[in-house]
């Protein structure tokens, strides 16, 4: 295993090896997002470069391949096991068993209300907010179970950001919202504040357009930079984990793809998970994606994978547009 | 598909009413009620217009230095003023919102945050019903609690009647305004770290800052003119007093004494002061305005 660890790791672009295994460690040195490119298991046919016209193929007509090697052995920075969560009597999550990549972008994919977003916001207990929300199951961050007794909610938040699907500034400065969450960690000290805004807003590549004017209102910015600044405010806390829902499904095209190259920068220092209804969002920046149907994780596993040879039938027929 | 009947030929333009008389009688409907809602609007304004004028005409000639600075004169003498009643006003306005602001603001934060219960419906039913309470329930109610068992009338049992009037109001204003924030702006102050009330105080109550000060200005411009409540509480004074453990007087009050009074100097007196309560309260909405006014509102 190790072998071609090493293989992946240090001739990632190399097409004619094909690993068995692909591990957390070379995926992280994975080239991004060229599905064409990355090494696919040595059951899967050659994929075709194609990845959203793929024709189905006969073996896969019904019920699932054998699980390809991939998913194992992951450096998992997040994982969940047996998860299920409850609106009341609604079971929105089934027993979902994910492992997020330490320094990866992870895409979670899937119809409305397939609990993609609701799975994320389990990430950092945001569903405690809502009345009549059950959750059994464990989520670890680092090993550690988030929903244990005595977990302190606000320092997990720290640790694991947020960015929200509608740009949500403050009512307040594009300075003072940057410093929100620094300030609340305790920090007062005026010098840091301003060099750790600069340091964020270069981060979310905002500073350029807004340096001179970090009094104004960001409620005045565009929704793109307005969206930036959200990651930015974000980023400010220094969490380690930056999950983010739909994050440029409310931008335009150029402001989705200077969010897009901006996950590419943040994932060398954060774990990133990223929900998102646009396939092809998710084929370009994620290393891996998982597949939500009906509140049932269909299926977990490299991009490259999912997205020119999954395991499961219905995912094929959701990245092919045959439903969804 | 070439089997269905053939469409009908449009005239020269579709866009053309084939209908003439409708068309007429939407025009009129149209006018017809443009002209009522403005009538109406005037027709409401003209009795705020009177007053203001009114009071403005009467009351402007009575006011000067001595006014502001000076007590009433015994009677039979003119001149004289009414400081003891304006600085008495004051007082009082400020012992209630000591008792109202921050039980009507956190009340109506509760509600709005984690009201939706059993309980949080049974204190917005009671603060609509106390809202109703005639004022002068609301003094009978102070006297026999905060008057009898101390035996005399006091700024304090006065303050606390008007108190108890504010609360309602503000903490529904508070509850509805509250409310109006987006559910995503709470999330956002939660998700970097703040716990649910400092996520409140800080980002909730910072963006329905405006509408809630406009409430807490309605509510202390109401009981800034109540009188019935001071009746029994804190009675009146004929002297200046700023002890909050005695009788104090008050502009609404005083207002009353003058105004039934047989004496001419005392109607003009009891004007002055009906201007100066206006004053006071417009004073009060301005600066309220201008401390509340859209600092971060996007530019549009």
């Amino acid at each position: 295993m190790s072998s071609f660890m090493t293989i992946g790791t240090l001739e990632p672009k190399n097409k004619g090896a094909k690993p068995i295994m692909q591990t957390a460690q070379n995926l992280e040195a994975a080239p991004t997002a060229a599905p064409s490119e990355a090494p696919t298991g040595t059951t899967a046919p050659v994929p075709s470069p194609t990845i959203l016209s793929r024709p189905a193929s006969a073996s896969v007509e019904n019920g699932r391949k054998p699980r390809t090697e991939s998913q194992m052995n992951i450096t998992a920075k997040v994982e969940t096991r047996d998860l299920n969560l409850f609106y009341g009597p609604k079971q929105a999550l089934k027993s979902i068993n994910a492992q997020v990549a330490a320094n990866a972008i992870t895409a979670l994919i899937g119809p409305s209300g397939c609990g993609k977003s609701t799975f994320l916001r389990c990430l950092n207990r945001m569903n405690d907010l809502i009345d009549n929300v059950k959750i059994k199951g464990d989520v670890t961050l680092d090993g550690e179970n988030i929903y244990a007794r005595g977990v302190d909610v606000v320092a997990l938040r720290q640790r694991v950001g947020m960015v929200f699907q509608k740009p949500n500034p403050f009512p307040m400065s594009i300075f003072d919202n940057i410093a929100y969450g620094p300030r609340l960690q305790g920090i007062k000290h005026k010098q840091e504040l301003r060099d750790l805004v600069e340091k964020c807003l270069h981060q979310a590549a905002l500073w350029d357009e807004v340096k001179d004017d970090l009094k104004k209102s960001a409620l005045a910015l565009s929704g793109g930079q307005q969206q930036r600044l959200c990651i930015a405010r974000a980023l400010a806390t220094k969490p380690e984990v930056l999950l983010m829902d739909e994050p440029a499904s409310a931008l335009d095209p150029i402001s989705t793809l200077k969010i897009e190259e901006l996950m590419r920068e943040l994932k060398q220092q954060y774990t990133i998970v990223i929900v998102t209804h646009n396939m092809q969002q998710a084929a370009r920046v994620s290393d891996r994606t998982g597949f939500f149907l009906l509140g049932e994780l269909i299926e977990m596993d490299q991009s490259s994978q999912i997205f020119t040879d999954p395991c499961d039938k219905r995912t094929e027929d959701y990245i092919t547009g045959r439903f969804g | 598909m070439e089997q269905t009947a053939p469409l009908t030929i449009a005239p020269q333009s579709a866009l053309r009413s084939q209908n003439r008389l409708r068309q007429t009688r939407r025009r009129l409907a149209n006018a017809g009620m443009w002209i009522g809602a403005s009538l109406a609007t005037i027709i409401a304004l003209v009795p705020l217009l009177m007053i203001l004028y009114y009071v403005t005409a009467q009351g402007l000639p009575a006011l000067n230095a001595d006014f502001f600075t000076k007590l009433p004169k015994p009677v039979g003498e003119t001149g004289g003023g009414m400081a003891h009643a304006i600085v008495g006003s004051f007082i009082l306005i400020g012992l209630a919102s000591l008792i109202g602001l921050p039980l009507g603001v956190l009340g109506g934060i509760y509600l709005a945050e984690f009201g939706n219960n059993r309980f949080g419906w049974t204190v917005r039913f009671a603060a609509d019903v106390l809202n109703g309470i005639p004022s002068i329930v609301i003094g009978i109610f102070v006297y026999a609690v905060a008057v009898r068992p101390v035996h005399h009338f006091s700024a304090m049992s006065g303050g606390l009647a008007l108190g108890i009037m504010m609360i309602p109001t503000i903490m529904r204003t508070t509850e509805e305004l509250v409310r109006l924030v987006p559910m995503s702006l709470r999330e956002a102050a939660l998700a970097l770290g703040a716990t649910r009330w400092r996520a409140v105080l800080k980002i909730v109550l910072g963006a329905a800052k405006g509408g809630v000060i406009t409430g807490i200005l309605l509510a202390i411009a109401r009981i800034a003119g109540e009188t019935a409540p001071l009746l029994f509480t804190a009675f009146g004074n004929r002297f200046f007093s700023v002890k909050l453990n005695e009788p104090m007087s008050s502009l609404p009050r005083e207002i009353y004494t003058f105004a039934i009074s047989p004496y001419e100097d005392w109607h003009q007196k009891a004007w002055g002061g009906s201007l100066v309560l206006v004053l006071i309260i417009l004073v009060l909405s301005l600066v309220a305005r201008y401390f509340t006014r859209g600092r971060y509102k996007a530019v549009r």
